[in-house]
């Protein structure tokens, strides 16, 4: 893993930048909710992290990670556990799981949104999915985040319309809790990489993607955003790193995940 | 001992007002058959309970539900499902959000006869803000607060499953049975339509066995119904209809529900249905979804 690749795509780099939040997890189940954040977990999985454990998206653990997208006709796939819907909550409770998911919105205490939007909650503007499990996993493990395009309508000024994870929002602490047990760990968008970790838990540029500016950020987030003294551009994937993603990409899915599929180093 | 019953015949032990578990999981092995014979029915003012797929837009869409249990509402391939999204944007659905777990553990309490189990899932979130009715409570063995999850009882439950015999041992070859299991212990009757009425030696080897996942005293009903479960899929017997769905996601910007009504359900029968989207033998052709 050591030759850094001149032409790679952003959703490359997205890709590679999200595979990093696994290196420190050990045996977890690993969950990437889309295209890219799938890639990702594979490309850990294949890589700098063996131990993690991922399922077929409906009732198996793999001990090799599916391709995505159509499969030859006499493709096997590793099975090396069951885990149906029912078996999957014994394991996230444990807290054995980080899970990277695609919210729609997220607010200045990192709480998530793919419930509902506008309205009320009796007649939501825009009904979206629910809540699905986004309640307890933020509660019991940890999670990330991907969000393919920075913006206000993302990164919202208010609170999420629909609350659907545990955050940091000091009103919202549980009676004999603390921040601490909540397992947030990095944001990974278009424009960079970001966590959790600022002042009082506000939100802080970890690293840019190659020629995005802190005013950039700033102008695309609906609440302040802590610019630490020093910020490192998002490293850029490997050549080794690339040839992996292909092989787990054949039909080339990841480049219809970002609006006009731009370069990772932009022109 | 014969349960054997038709899909009227079930449908008509269902009641107005009734709390009704449905088993699958968003496109997956639904029993849409009985779905169907709702929509024909009087039924009305019911509580739905389910990991909701077009089974639960439909009965929206067709003013069946007075209240919905759900953790979300999903087609998979198409993630938001039409006429759930409809009724809820149009504010007449009286709704319990809650986590995919806590459903699980509702379904739970309610078979175990618990009036409750804690969790911490819901904590910090807007499903204790937006659901008086779940009581936040004190442990009597730490400092902490936890979610009282109520439990959801259910005066029925309908699943689908691969093969059953007529006594209502079900056996469920999918890979997945989901959280059936709990559905059917949570309810106090449970009607089950099938891809396949075997004789009750089919259950003799021991690996067969094991994919029976509830007692055969739980089941009050079995219907003979191959290919019920479509357009969901009903793994390993064919996969979801993709193009079916994609016409009822479609019927919701042009004609509206009552058009996909009257083309495929409106006084038709399940033969009748089966041989509009193509027949038996088209529906088991279905391929399996890649995911």
């Amino acid at each position: 893993m050591s030759t850094p690749a001149s032409d790679y795509s952003l959703a490359e780099l997205m890709i590679c930048a999200n595979a990093e939040a696994y290196v420190n997890d050990g045996e977890v189940l690993v969950t990437g909710i889309g295209v890219l954040q799938r890639l990702a977990a594979s490309l850990a999985m294949l890589t700098t992290n063996p131990g993690i454990m991922m399922t077929d998206s409906e009732a198996w653990i793999l001990s090799v990670p599916n391709p995505v997208g159509k499969r030859p006709a006499d493709f096997v796939q590793m099975n090396e556990n069951w885990m149906g819907f029912s078996r999957i909550f014994d394991n996230v409770w444990s807290g054995r799981r980080h899970l990277t998911g695609g919210p729609t919105q997220i607010d200045r205490y990192g709480q998530a949104n793919i419930s509902a939007m506008g309205g009320d909650y009796q007649k939501p503007k825009v009904q979206m999915l629910g809540v699905r499990g986004f309640p307890g996993n933020s509660i019991c493990h940890a999670n990330s985040y991907m969000v393919p395009a920075h913006g206000k309508r993302v990164f919202i000024e208010g609170e999420c319309d629909v609350v659907c994870t545990i955050g940091f929002n000091p009103e919202r602490l549980p009676k004999g809790y603390s921040f601490d047990e909540i397992d947030l760990r990095c944001v990974y968008t278009n424009l960079g990489v970001f966590d959790f970790n600022g002042p009082n838990r506000q939100m802080q540029i970890v690293s840019l993607h190659p020629g995005v500016s802190v005013e950039e950020v700033i102008e695309n987030t609906g609440f302040d955003v802590h610019v630490p003294a020093t910020i490192a551009v998002t490293k850029a994937p490997t050549e080794e790193q690339l040839a992996v993603i292909r092989q787990l990409d054949p039909h080339n899915l990841r480049s219809k995940q970002l609006k006009d599929n731009p370069p990772g180093v932009r022109l | 001992m014969n349960k054997q019953m038709s899909l009227q015949e079930i449908v008509a032990q269902l009641q107005d007002g009734m709390t009704i578990g449905i088993g699958g999981w968003g496109p997956r092995r639904k029993p849409m058959a009985l779905i169907r014979e709702i929509l024909k029915s009087d039924l009305k003012d019911l509580t739905i309970v389910a990991y909701g797929g077009a089974d639960v837009g439909m009965l929206c869409a067709a003013g069946k539900v007075r209240k919905l249990v759900f953790a979300f509402v999903s087609l998979d391939f198409i993630p938001l499902e039409p006429y759930f999204r409809a009724a809820r944007q149009g504010g007449d659905l009286d709704v319990m959000e809650i986590d995919e777990g806590m459903m699980l553990l509702g379904l739970r309490a309610a078979a175990w006869g618990c009036p409750f189990i804690p969790t911490k899932v819901g904590l910090g979130t807007d499903v204790i803000k937006f659901n008086p009715d779940i009581k936040v409570i004190d442990s009597p063995y730490d400092d902490k607060e936890w979610v009282a999850m109520p439990a959801l009882k259910l005066d029925a439950a309908l699943v689908h499953v691969n093969r059953a015999d007529v006594r209502g041992v079900c056996q469920i070859t999918a890979p997945d049975h989901h959280l059936d299991e709990w559905f059917v212990r949570a309810a106090d009757k449970t009607y089950v339509t099938c891809e396949e009425i075997v004789e009750a030696d089919a259950f003799v080897e021991p690996a067969a066995a094991r994919l029976v996942f509830w007692e055969r005293n739980y089941t009050s009903g079995v219907a003979l119904v191959p290919g019920g479960a479509h357009p969901s899929s009903c793994s390993p017997d064919y996969g979801f209809d993709i193009p079916h769905f994609q016409e009822y996601n479609a019927s919701a910007k042009e004609g509206g529900f009552t058009a996909y009504f009257d083309k495929y359900i409106k006084d038709t029968s399940e033969e009748e249905y089966q041989a509009k989207v193509g027949g038996l033998d088209a529906i088991r052709k279905l391929p399996k979804p890649v995911y």
